[in-house]
């Protein structure tokens, strides 16, 4: 507006020292003030984002290859857009219910009672939202008091601590391990309870780490979680995207349903993403509270890809089931570049990404990641921004095409020689 | 199917080109393992030939396709696979369905002009005792061609970084 020379249609202020001039630079009486103390406390315990310098210098650079993209290279199967299309086309672009599309919720019962014989009644149990983003957002403040501790398992991604920070909460980490593939054991969890836990937040399959829990591995969390009578928020978000063994919900344990909200989504298994759908699964109560929240934070999840979704759960098994075929090969691909070419890397049994370990280097994550962008330009995002635990690994995600894939091997294969010498 | 052959075989559907060892890399199997699965793949006949998908108008060689639309009357102790054998040996023929519904058999024929497949259609095809119509459709541009989109593909638009 001021850029181009034309006027605005109202006076804008700008600020010299204490007193402001408008536009027209006519002095104002009323004296300027540091917006920056509107600023709510809490919003001080929250980290920076770990990626920001990344993203600010990948912009500016050509023949950049990227293992830095937390989502898949495959564009939303056709019959699902074309779905989408549809409905706007039929003018289908109001609110729906609170909870979602009836016919989605009723198509997510089916496919949960079908994979694993969960039974999730789609009128009380079953919430549509905005992305898993929001879905965890709102599970976090229907669960916690001003003052919980809450359970955060990481290397994980970077969404749970501040969503615990801004309900009050009060985050208590736990590491995973390499020894462990990066598992979540009972002994390493244990100590961690205390008389003031309240929840735990689990994702498996793991972001950044490709870790899976064990139905058996499960089941030891599940008694602690019983004995200290916890409540379980679980991002299973990459469940389709499991390549070893069958994925397992908490949900479906004995006696872990009540203590459980599952929460899941279309972005990683559908291509999805920017079409923004998630969903939460757990007890009426937990549910309804939810929903409470959604309501005035969100309304509803955005019909379209409602819409969307109700055809990918319907018609969409083949065409994911390809794209996990595809993840499949160059996840082997990936995995065996890093062996060969110094970096141990164990192997990742779900979600798309590769966790090889770079502590032998004798450069940080954020060292080696750095330079590999400056030297190499290859983009993989240390592992620290993933919590502490991420120190000395690098998160490459192998969705990208094998040539890229290909590519990004060769460079990090010089680069790690250029380290040598 | 075992899952090592399915990937077997969608990568060499997607590029025929890849090699053992590519294979090998993208799967449990090493390069051995795959070339022998290859070999019975093909000696059972699963693999059936390996092409190339040319686009022959970006080298100047308009080639002329059409398809054809046959209806027949069948003879007396012969099925539609006598038929189809007498079309199928000619060159010039690039496909052969039998299909369900108004006409029989459907054809692709490749030719260099219009009057070339016109006259190979009338003279060849139509004269066939067995041949009670025709129906000549020529092709005005193929867009994709088994499975591959033959003008720009779509590209995916992602963030260079994300968690």
């Amino acid at each position: 507006m001021i850029r181009d020379g034309s006027e605005p249609d109202f006076p804008i202020r700008f600020y010299i020292s204490e007193y402001s001039y408008n536009f027209y630079g006519v002095f104002c009486l009323r004296p300027s003030c540091d917006p920056s103390k509107f600023v709510a406390d809490v919003m001080k315990e929250i980290p920076p984002s770990g990626i920001r310098r990344f993203f600010d210098l990948v912009s500016g650079l050509e023949d950049v290859i990227s293992l830095g993209v937390g989502e898949p290279d495959f564009i939303t199967p056709w019959h699902i857009r074309e779905m989408c299309i549809h409905s706007l086309e039929k003018g289908q672009t109001s609110y729906t219910s609170n909870y979602g599309l009836p016919e989605l919720r009723d198509e997510l019962t089916r496919t949960y009672y079908r994979r694993y014989g969960l039974d999730y009644n789609p009128s009380s149990e079953i919430l549509i939202t905005t992305g898993v983003s929001e879905a965890l957002d709102i599970a976090v403040r229907t669960v916690v008091n001003p003052g919980d501790e809450v359970i955060i398992v990481q290397p994980s991604y970077v969404a749970y601590m501040p969503s615990v920070i801004l309900a009050g909460g009060k985050p208590v980490i736990v590491s995973t391990h390499r020894d462990d593939e990066f598992s979540l054991t009972a002994e390493a969890l244990k100590p961690a309870i205390t008389d003031k836990t309240k929840a735990i937040i689990l994702n498996f399959p793991n972001n950044p780490t490709g870790a899976i829990m064990s139905k058996e591995g499960l089941e030891d969390i599940a008694d602690l979680v019983v004995e200290n009578d916890l409540f379980v928020i679980s991002d299973e978000v990459y469940e389709c995207l499991t390549y070893e063994g069958k994925h397992v919900p908490l949900s479906s344990l004995e006696g872990m349903k009540e203590r459980t909200v599952m929460l899941n989504g279309f972005s990683k298994a559908y291509a999805m993403t920017g079409l923004r759908l998630g969903f939460a699964m757990g007890s009426p109560e937990i549910i309804h509270s939810m929903m409470m929240i959604h309501q005035y934070c969100m309304m509803c999840a955005p019909v379209t890809a409602q819409v969307g979704a109700i055809e990918a759960l319907r018609h969409g098994k083949d065409e994911m089931e390809r794209m996990v075929r595809e993840y499949d090969r160059r996840r082997h691909f990936i995995v065996r570049g890093f062996n060969r070419i110094g970096l141990e890397c164990c192997n990742p049994k779900g979600a798309f990404y590769a966790f090889p370990y770079i502590g032998n280097t004798g450069l940080s994550s954020s060292e080696f990641a750095e330079r590999l962008l400056d030297e190499k330009k290859v983009v993989a995002i240390p592992g620290d921004a993933f919590g502490e635990a991420g120190e000395g690994f690098l998160r490459c995600a192998y969705a990208a095409s094998t040539n890229d894939i290909r590519k990004a091997l060769d460079r990090m294969e010089d680069f790690v020689d250029g380290l040598k010498q | 199917m075992d899952e090592k052959i399915r990937h077997i075989l969608e990568i060499l559907e997607n590029d025929a080109r890849t090699s053992p060892e590519e294979i090998a890399s993208f799967t449990d199997m090493s390069a051995q393992e795959v070339s022998q699965a290859i070999a019975k793949l093909e000696e059972t006949g699963v693999i059936r030939h390996y092409k190339t998908i040319v686009d022959w108008d970006l080298v100047g060689e308009n080639y002329v396709y059409a398809v054809i639309e046959l209806k027949v009357t069948l003879e007396r102790n012969q099925g539609y696979q006598a038929i189809a054998e007498r079309i199928y040996k000619f060159p010039e023929v690039r496909s052969v369905r039998l299909l369900s519904g108004n006409y029989d058999i459907s054809l692709t024929v490749r030719g260099k002009s219009m009057k070339d497949v016109a006259f190979f259609v009338a003279e060849k095809i139509a004269t066939l005792d067995q041949v009670q119509s025709t129906s000549t459709h020529f092709v005005l541009k193929t867009y994709k061609e088994d499975g591959v989109i033959l003008h720009e593909p779509e590209t995916i638009q992602r963030l260079p970084v994300s968690f």
